[in-house]
């Protein structure tokens, strides 16, 4: 602990107990990230229970368990007597509080583990102070310190007064617990809300009430960016039971996290309020965006195909003669929609404005941007907003974004200081989100004739904005096969966007595992190549490949022996081998894909119908993520997750852009999986010996090209557009 | 107008449209807010409550259709034998991520066992398949049901 603005300090709470707060540094997730802290905030009470606060917002991702859980393995308490405590948005007292891109494990791990153990180190010391023998002659055991030699024993909560003037051990002096000692982590672990979650007590942001409140609606352009004109609030405010009803001139214009122009309708029920919308009367100035469509962008993308990319990402070798030289040559267009979060719980957030501050109920997955998207668009300062954070209904990413609560806060002031709640509907959530951006994929690969893949071109259409590429869009210059391909090239062209993006769960690799794992798997069969033996081929010996050679970045550095050992074992599982004897129409497709540090090879099996109805039969996943896997109850949970959540994306999900807006409006076109779709999902880890990394995320990319590759294998049919037109696969 | 309901055993009045659906009598009127809101057109289940034991969307149900059918919600479940036996099931499997989900989930798993106590997986894939769960929890739904039916899960 080098800097100052590490430390630890322990305090009295009311009644003797013991106030732990240590402040640590995470470990850099890239070189160039910049360095910053992590707060663990134990107490520890007179009768024993040790409350944790929980400083992440909790979106389903169980990180309001699992972070505790590693804490009070190595304090070394009975979980039974732990209680975990929802903190607010605070970054002086919690440091980083955010939920995306499966960074909670691989950041928190071995800090908070110290954490806990600088903590039963002081409950030690207080113990060898009160009974005046050394350290070393005691143990702890479950919330209890034990001198064995005298036979003596005292349990945490009375240690808690005294030890909190004992003094603070550095993080790095204190002994960690063997691994094989554990009796928390890797232990199945129930998610702490869940008996909350089962009697339908309050508990996520719309759940929120507070007295006097009124509850808003707010009706926007349904056109990205458009600006309003007129409206006839005052026939809505004369509406039944309709409070108020005004229209907002926000600070959004281009910029689609301030707050969109609309019209907001207050009551005191959400029906009456947005069936008063039905009465709405609005003239908007619609803007550019309305020139833009699904169809017109696709168009666009082929022309594009046809002339030289405008930024060339990588060119290694000489790919053209690679190619020009090749025994089999493939060429193919992949491209994919828009793709919307659609989390269940539509968005929305309780505000209270009051001379000159604001209190905010959130359902955030980013809860300090948003405190500073409010003081934005509000002109207050930071200090000036509060965040309170609700657990989540779904995050997908797209709470990441804050939108809503920039509205909720205006809406609240606008009114004149009420407390109001800002509910959407699910027309709003489907048609006001920040949407995955969609993609076009022009490709070439080449094989010798030893059957070696010796070449890759990828001409990426994609998306600018404002002259940049678009949020989430692109590609990274070390995406696979990068590397390890001696003639590759990787060029990107832009088409400019006025539809709001941003990353949905596993962003980029959502859809670039799709593109890359299915035209691997074209070569595979164009060589006559087992699409198993054929990627082991490409990956070759065990190494690691550098993004930026000669700089550590492991987020992004790729270890080809840890996904093969994936590849291999799914194999096994699938019982890959065997896949000829599978009946007509039956197939098995297999995939991998790396992302957030995590290693997952997946095999799909599927009968298509005579009608072309795609049936999901099993799904095998084995995946990599380190050397300790926390906790297995909800690791498996989070990886099936992942991979229903991009099997129904893949079958089901489209946002078609039409005249600036969005089609597509609920549930009946947007479907994510349901009951009678879902297969069995065997899930298994490999451990090794790595840090351990996260889960939300990395088990969706591998299982699009898994079930596409699948579907090639039942029919001879290849899916180079998604989602899954079923229509090309009658017979 | 007023409308007097049995909610959970309990009758409970108010006044409001008679257009308006049971889920916002239930969430803004009652503040009961166990029954979630999710897509407001009878196609994700989130809202789904019994109406004397059958399970129903109460987004889809306007409040002047109930009359006098007696109501029970996820907060009445706990004293429902079924109904506590699901909520077991649920905490043993470890069945939600998000959970927001879940109520619609237990209410429509509650009137299938009512119906059906020992449901085969077609059965399940029936009564359940107007609930959508977004993270995809399935898997662990169909497994807590038939714990809960008194069978292996």
């Amino acid at each position: 602990m080098t800097s100052r603005r590490f430390f630890l300090k322990a305090s009295a709470i009311a009644g003797g107990g013991l106030l732990l707060r240590a402040v640590l540094p995470f470990p850099a997730l890239a070189d160039n990230a910049s360095p910053g802290r992590l707060t663990a905030y134990i107490e520890i009470a007179p009768d024993g229970f040790v409350t944790i606060r929980s400083k992440n917002p909790e979106i389903g991702q169980g990180i309001k368990t699992m972070l505790p859980m590693v804490i009070a393995e190595e304090l070394d308490v009975d979980w039974q007597h732990v209680r975990i405590a929802q903190a607010p948005l605070d970054p002086e007292v919690y440091g980083q509080q955010f939920a995306g891109g499966s960074t909670a494990t691989p950041m928190n791990y071995m800090p908070m583990r110290r954490a806990g153990a600088v903590g039963r180190a002081m409950l030690v010391s207080a113990a060898a102070q009160q009974w005046d023998v050394p350290v070393s002659e005691l143990r702890t055991d479950a919330g209890v310190v034990h001198h064995d030699k005298s036979g003596r024993s005292i349990g945490y909560g009375s240690l808690a007064a005294r030890a909190t003037a004992v003094p603070v051990p550095s993080t790095d002096s204190v002994t960690l617990k063997d691994p094989k000692e554990f009796r928390i982590i890797g232990k199945p672990i129930r998610s702490v809300d869940n008996p909350k979650i089962v009697t339908g007590q309050k508990l996520f942001g719309i759940d929120t009430v507070m007295p006097g409140m009124l509850i808003a609606v707010f009706e926007k352009c349904p056109v990205f960016g458009g600006k309003i004109v007129s409206a006839n609030v005052d026939a809505i405010k004369t509406l039944p039971g309709v409070h108020d009803a005004f229209v907002v001139h926000g600070n959004g214009g281009r910029d689609p996290q301030g707050v969109a122009d609309g019209v907001a309708i207050l009551a005191k029920n959400w029906w009456v309020a947005n069936q008063a919308r039905t009465k709405l009367q609005i003239t908007w100035d619609e803007g550019s965006t309305a020139q833009q469509s699904s169809q017109s962008f696709a168009e666009q993308a082929g022309k594009l195909s046809g002339q030289t990319p405008t930024t060339w990402l990588r060119r290694d070798g000489d790919a053209a003669d690679a190619i020009k030289a090749a025994t089999h040559v493939v060429e193919a267009e992949y491209s994919y929609p828009f793709l919307a979060h659609i989390p269940l719980e539509p968005q929305n957030c309780t505000a209270y404005y009051q001379d000159g501050k604001v209190t905010l109920w959130a359902p955030t997955q980013n809860p300090a941007p948003g405190q500073a998207l409010v003081a934005k668009a509000l002109g207050i300062g930071l200090s000036d907003v509060t965040v309170n954070m609700l657990r989540i209904g779904g995050g997908f990413g797209r709470r990441l974004r804050n939108d809503f609560m920039a509205e909720a806060a205006w809406i609240s002031r606008q009114a004149g200081g009420v407390p109001i709640k800002l509910l959407w509907s699910r027309q709003d959530d489907v048609r006001h989100d920040f949407y995955r951006p969609a993609g076009f994929h022009f490709l070439k690969g080449g094989i010798d004739r030893s059957g070696k893949l010796v070449a890759l071109t990828d001409h990426f259409v994609t998306f600018s904005r404002d002259g940049k590429l678009a949020d989430s869009a692109g590609l990274n210059e070390y995406e696979f096969p990068a590397a390890l391909v001696p003639n590759l090239e990787y060029g990107l062209s832009m088409m400019d966007l006025g539809v709001p993006t941003g990353p949905l769960r596993a962003p980029r690799s959502n859809a670039l595992g799709f593109v890359f794992q299915s035209f691997v798997d074209e070569l595979a069969i164009q060589a006559g190549q087992d699409p198993l033996a054929f990627r082991l081929a490409i990956l070759g010996e065990p190494r690691l490949i550098q993004s930026n050679p000669g700089r550590s970045n492991p987020r992004a550095d790729f270890d080809t022996g840890r996904m093969s050992a994936v590849l291999r074992k799914v194999a096994e599982m699938s019982d890959w081998s065997n896949r000829h004897t599978l009946p007509k129409r039956t197939g098995k497709g297999i995939a991998f894909y790396f992302s957030h540090m995590g290693y997952f090879a997946e095999v799909v099996q599927t009968t298509v119908s005579t009608v072309g109805e795609v049936k999901l039969d099993h799904v095998w996943t084995v995946g990599d993520v380190g050397s300790q896997i926390i906790n297995p109850l909800n690791a498996v949970n989070q990886v099936q997750g992942a991979a229903l959540d991009g099997l129904g994306a893949a079958l089901g999900q489209a946002i078609t852009i039409e005249k600036g807006r969005v089609v597509e409006s609920n549930f009946d076109a947007v479907k994510p999986l349901r009951m009678d779709q879902v297969p069995p999902v065997d899930v298994h880890f490999l451990t090794t010996n790595h840090p351990p990394t996260g889960l939300g995320e990395p088990a969706l990319p591998p299982v699009i090209p898994a079930l596409c590759n699948a579907i090639f294998a039942a029919t001879g049919k290849r899916i180079r557009t998604l989602p899954v037109d079923t229509g090309m696969l009658r017979v | 107008m007023p409308y007097t309901l049995h909610v959970n055993g309990v009758p409970r009045t108010v006044d409001v449209d008679g257009d308006m659906p049971l889920l916002w009598v239930l969430r803004d009127e009652l503040d009961m807010t166990g029954t979630k809101f999710g897509c407001g057109a009878g196609l994700c289940g989130a809202c789904t409550v019994h109406l004397d034991g059958v399970a129903i969307r109460g987004c889809q149900t306007p409040v002047s259709t109930v009359g006098t059918s007696s109501i029970t919600t996820i907060e009445g479940m706990a004293s429902d034998a079924i109904g506590k036996r699901l909520q077991a099931a649920w905490l043993e499997l470890d069945v939600p991520q998000c959970g927001y989900c879940q109520a619609g989930q237990i209410m429509a798993a509650a009137a299938l066992l009512t119906q059906t106590p020992h449901p085969t997986d077609d059965d399940i894939d029936a009564a359940m398949t107007g609930n959508i769960c977004r993270c995809a929890t399935y898997t662990r739904i169909r497994a807590a049901i038939k714990l809960a039916a008194g069978g292996v899960p």
